[in-house]
């Protein structure tokens, strides 16, 4: 398995010589005995992760770390360009279908900095609520959007609350029917 | 099986023959839920401002279950084990969970190596369903899993998989000293948690604020602190200065994204979508805090940016700590404190309900209805 995970890495591959001498050992000093003054105001109390962050030296030989066994890819996963596979162990819930997934794909082209990433994924999860309608709808279930909405809640905690909003809707809406008949009849 | 249904946008509902989950790497185990919660970052999903957040999914990152099933690899969990599961997918092995990073895990997440993987959170966090459903995958079953103590109340270790730690980092993250004055923003069940784990950490003095006077009464009392409701306040940043003499030491944003308060950020952050959700308590807090203050910030914001003051961070020489919360590290601490007394937090919660009410569940907590603070969902199957 490991040396598997070792074609594989969850990191870009580096420059395999650099690792074992920035492990911090007592060479280090030797290195860059060229620099002048090089570490001597550095100070271990300096270190505001703590203490998030149990500091073990391991962010030096980290990208030689054994990869934990790989999840067989059993669905289309989709990973962040910043990294070049999938993490060993990833989620399988929903893989990307129809228009909503050829947009989350074009977005995967994209790295996490980018709008053109986030936006894109954003028109695709609302492409995806209509799509849930109508695949619904295919399946002879036809989406009680009032119950779906826990609108059952409203009437029950703020029913005063609930009354009003649906009596400034309907009241916004026959305006605008009367506006718009208004300006037909003007055409006319 | 029975499991919450994402639809879209403010639609979610039960769906009652969802496939049940399988192994799918020998280190996973197949949990039955016992309890799960709503959670505050649930309502980022359940509106619709998490990129990636696929119709169909379950959502649920706090869940308490029952061992069913175990991978060949998983060697510390049994069959029948009861455990409370951090909301974190952590490998335990990466470079990052090595220094106990475990919110931060290098192998949990294909889609954004911002994040770690996170139960029930979109494809963003990793694409793993979540526990508002009767059974659950749980990836890295022997790194994660706590099993719950004898004595201890199932209501208590759901609040520990991300409420509890959650508070309690916040407040860490502070670098409170004995005697600082604490503001917390947000009286949710994450700010309600701050405050109270402030005091466990020296603080002199903490204030909450809200706008919500029903959560500002109950972490009143439950945090024995000072509360004021910002609907009622002007200018809330002078209003802090004038309160504290020159600002608190420390400044805790417990609100994130969905931040009420100012009209600006409103629009371009929550209804536009122009900034990764409205900074309004954030900004708040950098402005407040003195010089050489601290902000701690778990409140959750989205990939893009926020417009922030950070020409003040700069002048005024603020140190700002946030991360997802690493809930693995602090549970040994926090599992003492239950056990002692010194934190109840199944006091917070107000709605128990059947998973089969999830609808009206997220629209309760979501509109903040019914003085709702904390809701548990309970499957049918919890008692079997
Ligand atoms: N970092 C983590 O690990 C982590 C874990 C859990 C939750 N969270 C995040 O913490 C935040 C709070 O979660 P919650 O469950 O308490 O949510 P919640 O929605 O119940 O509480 C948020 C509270 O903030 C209040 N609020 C709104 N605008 C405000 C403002 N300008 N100033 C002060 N208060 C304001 C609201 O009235 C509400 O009471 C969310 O963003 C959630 O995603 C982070
Ligand atoms: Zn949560
Ligand atoms: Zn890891």
């Amino acid at each position: 398995m490991e040396s598997k995970n070792q074609q594989t890495p969850g990191h870009w591959p580096v420059d395999k010589a650099e690792p074992a001498e920035k492990q911090g050992g007592d060479d280090m000093a030797a290195r860059f005995a060229h620099i002048k003054g090089w570490g001597i105001d550095a100070d271990a109390e300096n270190e505001p992760t703590y203490p998030m962050k149990h500091w073990n030296g391991d962010d030096r030989k980290g990208l030689n770390y054994d990869r934990p066994e790989l999840q067989p890819v059993t669905v289309e996963k989709l990973h962040s360009i910043e990294r070049p596979s999938v993490s060993a162990v990833f989620g399988t819930t929903c893989p990307p279908t129809g228009v909503s997934g050829a947009l989350r794909r074009h977005a995967f082209k994209y790295s996490e900095g980018k709008w053109a990433h986030w936006l894109t994924l954003l028109v695709a999860d609302r492409v995806n609520a209509v799509e849930g309608i109508i695949d619904d709808i295919k399946q002879g279930i036809f989406p009680n959007i009032i119950a779906e909405r826990g609108w059952t809640a409203e009437w029950k905690y703020n029913r005063k609350g609930m009354v009003k909003n649906i009596a400034i809707g309907v009241a916004v809406t026959a305006a605008v029917l009367m506006l718009l008949s208004g300006r037909n009849k003007k055409a006319h | 099986m029975l499991a919450m249904n994402y639809r879209g946008p403010f639609r979610v509902r039960l769906d009652r023959n969802k496939a049940e989950p399988e192994i799918q790497h020998p280190q996973d185990a197949i949990v039955r839920v016992t309890r799960s919660c709503i959670c505050g970052s649930d309502l980022h999903l359940y509106h619709g401002l998490v990129p990636d957040t696929r119709v169909g999914m379950t959502f649920g990152h706090e869940f308490t279950g029952v061992v069913e099933a175990v991978g060949a690899g998983v060697q510390k969990l049994k069959v029948g084990d009861r455990v409370l599961v951090p909301f974190n997918i952590a490998c335990g092995t990466c470079p990052f969970c090595s220094q106990q990073l475990y919110g931060n895990c290098h192998e949990s997440n294909s889609e954004a190596t911002a994040v770690g993987g996170i139960f029930g959170y979109s494809h963003t966090a990793g694409g793993y369903d979540g526990g508002q459903a009767e059974y659950v995958r749980v990836p890295y079953a022997d790194v994660g899993p706590e099993i719950i103590p004898d004595w201890m109340d199932l209501d208590d270790a759901v609040l520990l998989t991300d409420v509890l730690p959650t508070g309690y980092q916040a407040a860490e993250m502070a670098g409170i000293k004995k005697g600082d004055t604490v503001v917390v923003f947000g009286a949710g069940p994450i700010g309600i948690m701050a405050a109270k784990c402030a005091w466990l950490f020296g603080a002199g003095r903490v204030i909450v604020i809200d706008k919500l006077d029903y959560r500002l009464e109950f972490v009143q009392n439950y945090a024995q602190c000072e509360v004021y409701n910002f609907l009622s306040i002007d200018d809330p940043v002078l209003f802090l200065k004038k309160l504290t003499g020159i600002g608190p030491d420390v400044c805790i944003d417990a609100v994130g994204a969905e931040a009420a308060g100012d009209l600006f950020h409103t629009l371009t952050g929550r209804k536009t979508l122009l900034q990764a959700g409205s900074p309004t308590a954030l900004e708040w807090a950098i402005n407040g805090v003195k010089k050489g203050g601290i902000i701690s910030i778990v409140g959750v914001y989205g990939p893009t940016g926020n417009m922030i003051p950070i020409g003040n961070v700069v002048n005024k020489g603020l140190t700002i700590r946030g991360n997802q919360a690493s809930v693995k590290r602090l549970l040994p601490r926090l599992i003492e404190h239950i056990k002692n007394g010194i934190i109840n937090p199944k006091e917070i919660i107000t709605h128990r309900l059947p998973l089969e009410e999830v609808s009206e569940g997220y629209h309760i907590f979501s509109a903040k209805r019914d003085n709702c603070i904390k809701t548990v969902l309970i499957p049918p199957r919890a008692v079997a």
